[in-house]
């Protein structure tokens, strides 16, 4: 469902990303992973329409989004948990959440959707009136991805959803994310943590200074000298 | 006029430049541009206003449903074209100073404008409740004062609940809280930019409609608003809407009260001594946390 050809992208006259193919099949999911730095950020921002590529092109489907606004790629279901949950800090949970039903695609089911994230994440159902910033860094995590989870994804595109959290929680929320696959969603995810990343995927990229240095089955990739050695500890 | 009534009579002037500084509040607290240009537009509105009075005779209160729109019309274009030129090409800059200037320039451009088109003369709507007063038990009001009071105030609270009860405000509020982040969650920024200008900008005309029938116009009548908005944002908080209506009360019971026991020009300067101990004591305005909605 998520094509991308040669693409290059970066900030103002540099350059980060460098000739990134990748695709991604409906009902899969598929993990990039890559040390700090690498460009796993810069990718999702590019897909997701905050940043303009320089060169090649996104497909969605039939349908190409590279100079599409942000917004309208939302539209299309392509949702992403960005990098350090970036909640919104002054609202409460439940206003959270329903930001994320914003647009009327995911308005007219905004009901049954919360039901589901209340039901998938418990935590937030108790505390619908907390104000965002308030919040641990565990439940803003699960707060984030209720909220895409609101806007109706087809495509869940989650930006290292385990920075900064326990090894305790990290399993949690990667139980989390098993339980949306469920739901028929595809998901790209992003990760440092390249054991756990590689260990939920079917699939994967490694990114190394902006290029895709390697691809393939994940048991493959967690198989691999290289990755064990620079990315596992082996 | 009793200790009382000089009370009521800076707090409906503070109501007032309140709302004026609230729609400065609101477009710094979601675009990070201090508008300039706000008190121009107040007195762009209220020319209007008085225009639209003079032409029809209607109540110039009533009037705000028609100068409301125009307003938001002239604030959201204002907006498409001007600004978000600017801004786009400073995309990356956090508090973009061009767009300052712009502003600024926006300011001069409407003010001499003014002067060409209504000349310098000073105006005023006389209505019937220009002049008179209303008793409130012991206390003596201005009767305009007094209903101006009443509608900024209630201005204020509608505009609280339209950022809190609406989706617009609700997209409005997450917009300032983090664009990044809106945008992802498929909110239209820069339509969101255009609105927060427009209604920014309408809020003046409630103030404008309430201020003619007491309040002289003429084309610089702006700069002395612009710079008590001004005072009244930094003292209230930047972003923070209970801090705008705070502050605007603070600056209006000081002048009001001031002027009871010195020349205008010491008022002035205690307006400013106030301000200056607030920012010794809380650089950050009374309401502190910064983009608090
Ligand atoms: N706004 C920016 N302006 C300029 N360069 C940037 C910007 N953001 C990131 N970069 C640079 O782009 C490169 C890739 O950054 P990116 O954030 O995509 O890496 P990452 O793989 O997500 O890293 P991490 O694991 O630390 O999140 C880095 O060299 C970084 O310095
Ligand atoms: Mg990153």
């Amino acid at each position: 469902m998520l094509r991308i050809k040669e693409l290059d992208s970066g900030y103002g006259d540099i350059t980060v990303l460098k000739n990134i193919s990748l695709n991604v099949d409906e009902g899969e999911i598929v993990s990039i992973v890559g040390a700090n730095g690498s460009g796993k950020t810069t990718l999702l921002n590019t897909i997701s329409g905050i940043l303009s590529p320089k060169k090649g092109e996104i497909w969605v489907e039939d349908q190409r989004i590279d100079n599409l606004p942000p917004h309208k790629i939302t539209e299309l279901g392509i949702v992403q948990v960005p990098e350090g949950r970036r909640i919104f800090p002054l609202m409460t949970v439940y206003e959270n959440l329903m930001i994320g039903a914003s647009l009327p695609r995911a308005k007219a089911k905004a009901k049954q959707n919360l039901e589901y994230v209340f039901d998938l994440l418990p935590r937030l159902a108790e505390r619908q009136n907390q104000i965002g910033r308030t919040m641990s860094g565990g439940e803003q995590q699960m707060l984030a991805i209720g909220r895409a989870l609101m806007a109706e994804p087809r495509l869940l595109m989650l930006d290292e959803p385990s920075m900064g959290l326990s090894p305790l929680l990290v399993s949690t929320v990667f139980e989390v994310i098993a339980k949306i696959v469920e739901q028929k969603i595809t998901v790209l995810i992003v990760e440092q943590n390249v054991k756990k990343a590689l260990g939920l995927s079917k699939r994967g990229y490694v990114l190394e200074n902006g290029f895709i240095s390697m691809e393939g089955s994940s048991d493959q990739l967690l198989n691999n000298p290289h990755i064990k050695k620079a990315y596992l500890g082996m | 006029m009793g200790f009382l009534s000089v009370v009521a009579n800076g707090l409906s002037m503070g109501a007032i430049y309140g709302l004026i500084a609230l729609g400065l509040t609101l477009i710094f607290g979601i675009m990070r541009i201090i508008n300039f240009a706000q008190g121009a537009l107040l007195m762009l509105s209220m020319m209007v206003s008085y225009w639209l009075w003079a032409a029809t005779g209607i109540n110039p209160y009533i009037l705000v449903i028609i100068v409301g729109p125009i307003m938001f019309a002239v604030g959201y274009i204002c907006e498409r074209c001007l600004i978000k030129p600017v801004l786009d090409e400073q995309k990356d800059v956090r508090e973009p100073v061009a767009v300052l200037l712009l502003t600024a320039a926006l300011a001069i451009v409407l003010e001499n404008a003014a002067l060409m088109v209504f000349g310098a003369d000073y105006v005023m709507a006389k209505t019937s409740f220009s002049t008179s007063t209303i008793a409130l038990g012991p206390v003596t009001v201005s009767a305009a004062r007094f209903y101006g009071l009443i509608i900024a105030l209630l201005a204020a609270g509608i505009f609280y609940l339209f950022l809190h009860r609406t989706q617009v405000g609700c997209n409005i509020r997450a917009t300032g809280q983090d664009r990044n982040a809106a945008a992802l969650m498929g909110i239209d920024v820069p339509k969101t930019y255009a609105i927060a200008f427009g209604i920014g900008t309408a809020l003046l005309s409630v103030a404008a409609v309430v201020l003619i029938p007491f309040y002289y116009v003429h084309p610089s009548v702006g700069a002395v608003f612009m710079t008590k908005a001004f005072i009244v944002v930094v003292l209230g908080g930047l972003g923070s809407i209970p801090g705008a209506v705070l502050g605007g009360v603070i600056i209006g019971l000081i002048e009001s009260i001031g002027a009871q026991y010195m020349a205008a020009t010491l008022t002035a300067m205690l307006v400013y001594l106030v301000f200056l101990l607030v920012l010794f004591v809380k650089p950050t305005g009374i309401f502190g946390s910064p983009y608090d909605w």
